[in-house]
């Protein structure tokens, strides 16, 4: 249960195992698991299994690739046909989507089998998976804690070996952040490698799915099925075809690693700080020299993020309006009666709160002073990395400014809690790729998680800083007690 | 008090194009009811729009067409607002920077000794989506939603506050008309709502400068329709300021069983519709290569048509605009004119704007749909530049043309129609009549000229009408002067 | 900057969610401490800089115009609160 999707992979490959064996380990562990940890929104065992036996058929004809039969939780945001998808809300609680997401596609063209679909926050409004409709996720090092989020239900599947792999989605830090929190690895692509067609928006301009499982070697391994051009979503890249893992094996020797300064300052302390250090002489150890570098505008990605993040909201969840597909209220006079009771109580506190922002900045007399001038933020804090990326090749920093925090701590306060994505969101705004990976423990035994930060399109480089350091430490393969 | 009226058009056309503007499904009219509503079109989450070339292609060539500015890098937006047929909760919509800005149009108001000329200004056109269609009819008090039209590809054209009558607004929306459907951008179908008209009305005192405050009547499908509505909002919104009220700025609906407007309650509350650049489409770039393709592609316009047959061909104003009222009657006219030996577009155009639109008419058919083509046409009136048929003769011809009886000169060989022009037949026929009417012969020679033309009617009854009657003139004059 | 109980209840009306007394207090409470981190923006002085409203500085790609989806009501309509016909069914709309 503890392996990677490499190994898996070899065990199918030898025969060793089929892919209905493992589902039904996966099963089994989700069946015991799930019901304290609540990373599963729909587990749907026939599903699963009918899609292992089709995998196991593939490979019995010759027809195998390299992942298939390895099977994989995707986050609830990803349209899957005949699966409910919810986006971890009401208002889509009976939404059973008659058509397939672009990722949803690729994994099964891949001839990976579906888990099922995780937990998330609400429309991926959140840093903690509490504002789920279906209740929060817990974290597996400590079930009294957040997993982080939104993509925390992803994270959580993994951290706890429910699922070898899932896929997260990262607006502003939902892969990177509950990856930090759970202590897996996962990484959020250039914006535009990985369609957005059938991943339900959040904020179109950020939004990217990305995948999470224990090793950058994994991820590489994803990114290869996840990644790839479709007409579909016209913001999606026709690029030519990549291996993300092509640079794992490449020695660290001569590798240039940017330091934020505004990412080591007084904001930073204690054991997060000191696993980062860590690391870094742990990379330096491995050949690699760090350089300070500068992002003077990334004090304000927060401020920035609140403002376009929730104006692409509020648009985005105008459809959700009772009337085509979803929950609509059961009691209703008028039109705007329906519209207002069905859009109250479908959407969560957070979500309304989000919208509210969104409808707010982009409205008249108000568009310019907050709309227009984050955007210009936007271009600031983008340019800031392009001059940071001239002075180096990766750039380096915390995921998160603490492991993982006790529900409810931080429900009461919506601004403490957005700034736990202070250090991720810059990475979104300007669309740049970005990873999380375990470092370290906390005096109370949560994970700690370093970013990596590549240039456009250098995921393949990051992903071989990660494994090299994978290689030479063990923080990622420690799995909780008791799974 | 002396009241000015100021009009200006936003109208709706409806492209050309086989699919959706941003999305595969097809937009061919009159389907059941959500069967050409896709994933996209219905807005389901986690779909994207991605955008029809074809569209843009159209957009262009309205731009080249009218000689206005092209945007080359334009862009789409999200107009927020909730209705139930905006599937999306918003309309994708050029409102930053569409793709056309400028241009004009100069259409021919009136007609007679009353035609004036009159340039209308566009300020803009843009690309946007359509909207579904709210079925009122009673679905135990519920409306029906029918996303077939969601998505349909539009040009929005807006003009500039130009125009000063409802004769103005339909002379230009008629103009506007025959410009889309002649560049194939629009089929113009407006009992399918391809060509939508929405006026802008408001009234000032004559020589106020500030124009007073507007009031928009809606989705306008046909030109009656047009000056229908904005004669009666004229005349509402001045009784209004006369009996001392202010105009409040309105969307106002068109009753055409009434004859009246009407407030919108679904526009009651003020909108903000939230403009912003949408996230899911990046800016679109206009090559100069592909503005050469189309601009070669352009037929010659209407207007430089209407230039060319007045220069050209010596006709009038009003004739050269009434044969470009469309592509179809300008080529056949020109079919015409090319059909004939001895080119004489006068005689073509006399005969196009005559006997043939009026047959046209009274069938109610298209020019292309007209029985008699261009080169019978043309073949019936070779046969008058010969002096073979006087124009009695020809209009029967052009009737038994008309009634599939074969060509010109078929008709004139089977019927006998032949006009006789041989002078030794013409005068017997003139002898007999003056012996027979000895009367009038003496009436004309002591100075009563209108004898004359009793005497030729006599003559043509005499030949049957086939004697030419420029010969029975000539002649009869001769030998009454003798 | 801060928002009173009234640009709350304009809001949420523009955004089509009800919001009642209590609810509207606390909506103000929580925007109005959101609004004082997004504030932090307004200090910059961003006179010069080009708004940025995509990842990419790139332009749209377009797609050939050929109808390419067939009908799929029947699946589409399974989903929907109320239909009829054919026709999704909403509360009587007055134009
Ligand atoms: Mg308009
Ligand atoms: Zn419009």
């Amino acid at each position: 249960m503890n392996k990677t999707i490499k190994q898996l992979s070899a065990l199918l490959s030898a025969g060793k195992a089929s892919s209905v064996e493992l589902c039904q380990d996966y099963l089994a562990h989700i069946q015991t698991q799930n019901a304290t940890l609540n990373a599963f929104i729909s587990v749907d065992n026939d599903k699963t299994l009918a899609e292992a036996r089709a995998a196991d058929a593939l490979r019995t004809s010759g027809q195998a690739g390299l992942l298939t039969g390895v099977p994989i939780a995707h986050k609830d945001i990803f349209c899957a046909e005949g699966w409910l998808t919810t986006c971890g809300s009401k208002i889509l609680s009976n939404f059973v989507s008659p058509y397939d997401a672009h990722v949803i596609e690729q994994f099964k063209a891949a001839g990976m089998p579906c888990l099922g679909k995780t937990n998330m926050d609400e429309f991926a409004m959140g840093s903690s998976n509490e504002t789920s409709f279906y209740g929060p996720v817990r974290n597996p090092w400590d079930t009294t804690r957040v997993p982080g989020g939104s993509s925390g239900g992803s994270a959580a599947c993994v951290a706890a070996r429910m699922a070898p792999a899932a896929t997260g989605t990262d607006t502003g830090g939902s892969i990177r952040q509950p990856a930090a929190l759970c202590g897996i690895t996962g990484l959020k692509p250039t914006y535009g490698i990985v369609s957005r067609y059938g991943m339900i928006a959040f904020a179109s301009s950020l939004d990217q799915g990305g995948p999470m499982a224990q090793t950058a070697e994994d991820c590489g391994l994803l990114l290869n099925v996840m990644a790839g051009f479709d007409t579909r979503d016209s913001t999606c890249l026709e690029r030519p075809k990549e291996d993300y893992t092509r640079s794992l094996n490449q020695p660290l020797a001569g590798l240039k690693i940017g330091l934020p300064r505004e990412f080591f300052g007084p904001g930073l302390v204690g054991d997060t700080a000191k696993a980062v250090e860590e690391a870094i002489s742990q990379l330096i150890k491995l050949g690699a020299e760090t350089v300070e570098v500068g992002l003077p505008n990334s004090g304000l990605s927060v401020a920035a993020y609140y403002v376009l993040a929730p104006a692409e909201a509020s648009s985005n969840l105008s459809r959700f309006d009772g009337v085509r597909y979803g929950y609509r209220t059961p009691e209703y006079g008028d039109l705007t009666d329906m519209y207002e009771k069905t859009r109250a109580e479908g959407f969560g506190s957070e979500v309304k709160r989000r919208i509210m922002i969104g409808a707010y900045v982009l409205s008249h007399g108000y568009y310019d002073a907050y709309y227009i001038q984050a955007q210009k933020l936007r271009r600031l804090i983008a340019n800031d990395f392009t001059t940071a990326f001239q002075q180096c090749d990766v750039i380096l920093s915390p995921t998160a400014p603490s492991t993982a925090f006790k529900l409810g701590e931080k429900t009461a306060d919506p601004v403490e809690m957005y700034l736990s994505d202070i250090y991720t969101i810059a990475v979104n705004l300007a669309g740049l790729p970005g990873m999380s990976l375990p470092c370290g423990f906390d005096a109370q035994g949560l994970p700690i998680g370093m970013q990596l930060i590549g240039n456009y399109f250098d995921e393949a480089r990051m992903l071989g800083v990660a494994h090299q350091y994978q290689l030479a430490t063990d923080w990622h393969a420690r799995a909780p007690q008791g799974i | 008090m002396q009241w000015e009226t100021v009009i200006g058009l936003e109208v709706h056309t409806q492209l050309t194009t086989q699919s959706k503007i941003f999305s595969g499904a097809s937009i061919a009219f009159g389907a059941e009811p959500n069967t050409q509503a896709c994933q996209v079109d219905i807005a389901l989450p986690g779909v994207l729009p991605v955008l029809n070339k074809g569209a843009v292609e159209r957009g262009i060539r309205f731009g080249l067409a009218i000689g206005a500015k092209l945007n080359r890098i334009n862009s789409f937006d999200r107009k927020n607002y909730f209705y139930p047929d905006l599937p999306k909760g918003y309309q994708i919509s050029q409102f930053a920077l569409p793709i056309v800005e400028g241009g004009e149009l100069t259409v021919q108001v009136g007609s007679g000794s009353d035609l004036y000329e009159k340039t209308i200004h566009i300020t803009r056109a843009h690309l946007e989506e359509d909207a579904g269609k709210s079925l009122h009819e009673d679905f135990h008090g519920s409306t029906g939603i029918d996303l077939n039209r969601a998505g349909t590809p539009l040009l929005e054209i807006v003009s500039e506050p130009d125009m000063r009558s409802a004769k103005e607004a339909v002379a230009y929306a008629k103009a506007l008309h025959t410009l889309v459907t002649w560049i194939g951008t629009c089929d113009g179908n407006m009992q399918e709502g391809s060509f939508r008209v929405d006026a802008n009305v408001s009234v000032r005192p004559v020589g106020q400068k500030e124009f007073g405050t507007r009031r928009e009547i809606k989705n306008l499908n046909s030109f009656r329709f047009l000056e229908q509505a904005i004669n009666y909002e004229i005349r509402w919104q001045i009784e209004q300021i006369e009996d001392g009220h202010k105009i409040q700025q309105a969307t106002v609906l068109f009753d055409p069983d009434t004859g009246e407007t009407r407030a919108m309650r679904s526009k009651e509350d003020a909108h903000d519709y939230r403009y912003f650049p949408d996230p899911d489409l990046l800016p679109v770039q206009l090559d100069e290569d592909w503005i050469e393709q189309v601009r070669a592609s352009l037929p010659e316009l209407p207007q430089q048509k209407q230039a060319r047959y007045q220069s050209e061909w010596n006709l009038s104003a009003y004739d050269a605009a009434t044969l470009t009222g469309s592509r179809e009657l300008a080529d056949y006219f020109e079919a015409v004119v090319a059909g004939l030996a001895k080119p004489d577009a006068k005689l073509a155009a006399n005969w196009v704007m005559g006997d043939l639109s009026a047959t046209l008419n009274k069938e109610n058919l298209d020019v292309a749909a007209s029985r008699i083509s261009a080169a019978q046409l043309a073949g019936l009136l070779a046969r008058i530049q010969d002096g073979t048929l006087s124009g009695k003769l020809a209009k029967q011809v052009f009737e038994a043309m008309w009634a599939g009886e074969g060509n010109a000169d078929a008709i004139i060989e089977s019927k006998g129609l032949k006009q006789v022009s041989d002078s030794g037949e013409i005068e017997r026929i003139i002898d007999e009549v003056m012996a027979a009417n000895a009367k009038s012969v003496e009436e004309f020679r002591s100075g009563k000229e209108k004898a004359f033309n009793a005497l030729v009617g006599q003559v043509m009854k005499a030949s049957k009408g086939k004697a030419n009657p420029q010969q029975v003139n000539d002649l009869l004059r001769q030998k009454l002067n003798a | 900057m801060s928002l009173s109980p009234q640009d709350v209840e304009r809001i949420a009306k523009l955004a089509r969610i009800r919001v009642n007394g209590d609810e509207v207090m606390a909506y103000q409470s929580q925007l109005n401490n959101i609004f004082g981190l997004i504030e932090a923006m307004q200090a910059v002085d961003t006179a010069g800089i080009a708004p940025m409203s995509h990842a990419q500085d790139l332009f749209q790609r377009l797609r050939p115009d050929v109808v390419t989806e067939p009908n799929r009501r029947d699946a589409f309509q399974a989903v929907a609160p109320q239909t009829e016909n054919g026709l999704y069914l909403v509360p009587k709309v007055i134009e």
